[in-house]
């Protein structure tokens, strides 16, 4: 039980943080794609930073997970047509919606209970995925 | 204290939160990523009988499930517990060119209504943002195999070259989207 209980508070902790921050807001998703706002920048910037020197001290140390395992960082696959085509298409969803994968749970919360469409889209899209997946170049 | 965490917070305090939640996922054993909620959603209905990329143990995958549930509860905390009320403030010049657009101001709504509510679900523009958008959004981060948290927070992070170009490739779409395709998308 402890177990899903700690992805359920951190999750939320996530959730605050895009809510009170506004990354959720479809118009700070405006202001990052046309560059008048330094917001999204500062925040992903400085997560990029900060995030790269958590990992490389983890690393440096040989730190363990909570239950002793090693913290696992081995890099994704190398291609550039998945990374680039799959990524567009995202970017172009993200543009849409003004949401990424997490804001649009957290705008389901907030009270913008018609996110919940394309959540369900989302899952859809991830399925044809699924059926696709052999024919598609990675 | 409610007072203060209730005002909008800066980016230098959430990029820094960000990356505590990025420690923690890997304290407990996980690589925060928000997508992959998806394929778990696939599997549990089932899907992996007919498409082996979905035939996988979904109760090991609950932890992802776990994490958005919490995502909307951080969402109903931020928008009806911790909330100030105030209007959001918006890039003068972002405003300006969303209103040649057709887009209105948002007042104390972080997205615009005229696109995104139920009344309007069964405009055609509407339907496409919130159908076609999300469907982006599925196929997408799982062609390239993570969104904004996976490649861009974790992956950039790691320093993958692989979540740069993805990167690249949510800018090029994004960009794409806002500037070639939104004058003609929000006329519908």
């Amino acid at each position: 039980m402890l177990n899903i209980i700690k992805f359920l508070i951190a999750g939320t902790l996530f959730g605050l943080v895009l809510t009170k921050s506004e990354v959720i807001s479809w118009y700070r998703i405006q202001e990052m794609f046309r560059f008048q706002s330094f917001h999204m920048y500062g925040i992903i910037g400085s997560a990029v930073i900060l995030g790269s020197i958590v990992v490389q001290v983890i690393k440096k140390l040989g730190m363990k997970s909570m239950d002793g395992k090693d913290i696992s960082l081995a890099p994704k696959d190398m291609s550039i047509t998945r990374y680039l085509v799959g990524g567009a298409l995202f970017g172009m969803g993200w543009a849409m919606t003004g949401s990424c994968p997490g804001p649009l749970y957290a705008h389901v919360g907030y009270g913008y209970t018609v996110m919940i469409v394309a959540i369900i889209s989302a899952i859809a899209g991830t399925m044809l995925y699924g059926a696709l997946r052999d024919k598609l170049p990675h | 204290m409610i007072e203060w965490i209730s005002q909008p917070w800066p980016w230098y305090v959430a990029g820094p939160l960000i990356v505590f939640v990025m420690f923690i996922m890997l304290w407990f054993g996980k690589q925060l990523g928000v997508s992959s909620s998806f394929r778990t959603a696939c599997a549990m209905t089932g899907a992996g009988k007919y498409i082996p990329f979905f035939d996988l143990k979904w109760r090991e995958q609950m932890w992802n499930i776990m994490f958005v549930v919490g995502i909307f509860l951080g969402g109903f905390i931020g928008g009806n517990l911790l909330s100030d009320g105030q209007p959001l403030e918006v890039a003068p010049q972002t405003l300006q060119d969303l209103s040649e657009v057709g887009i209105s101001a948002p007042g104390h709504d972080l997205v615009p209504l005229e696109i995104f509510s139920w009344e309007q679900l069964f405009t055609l523009r509407t339907l496409v943002f919130l159908v076609i958008g999300g469907f982006l959004i599925g196929f997408g981060t799982r062609w390239a195999g993570g969104c904004t948290s996976g490649h861009a927070i974790m992956g950039l992070s790691n320093l993958q070259l692989p979540s740069l170009i993805a990167v690249i490739g949510f800018f090029i779409g994004g960009l794409l989207m806002t500037h070639v395709l939104f004058p003609f998308l929000l006329q519908l």
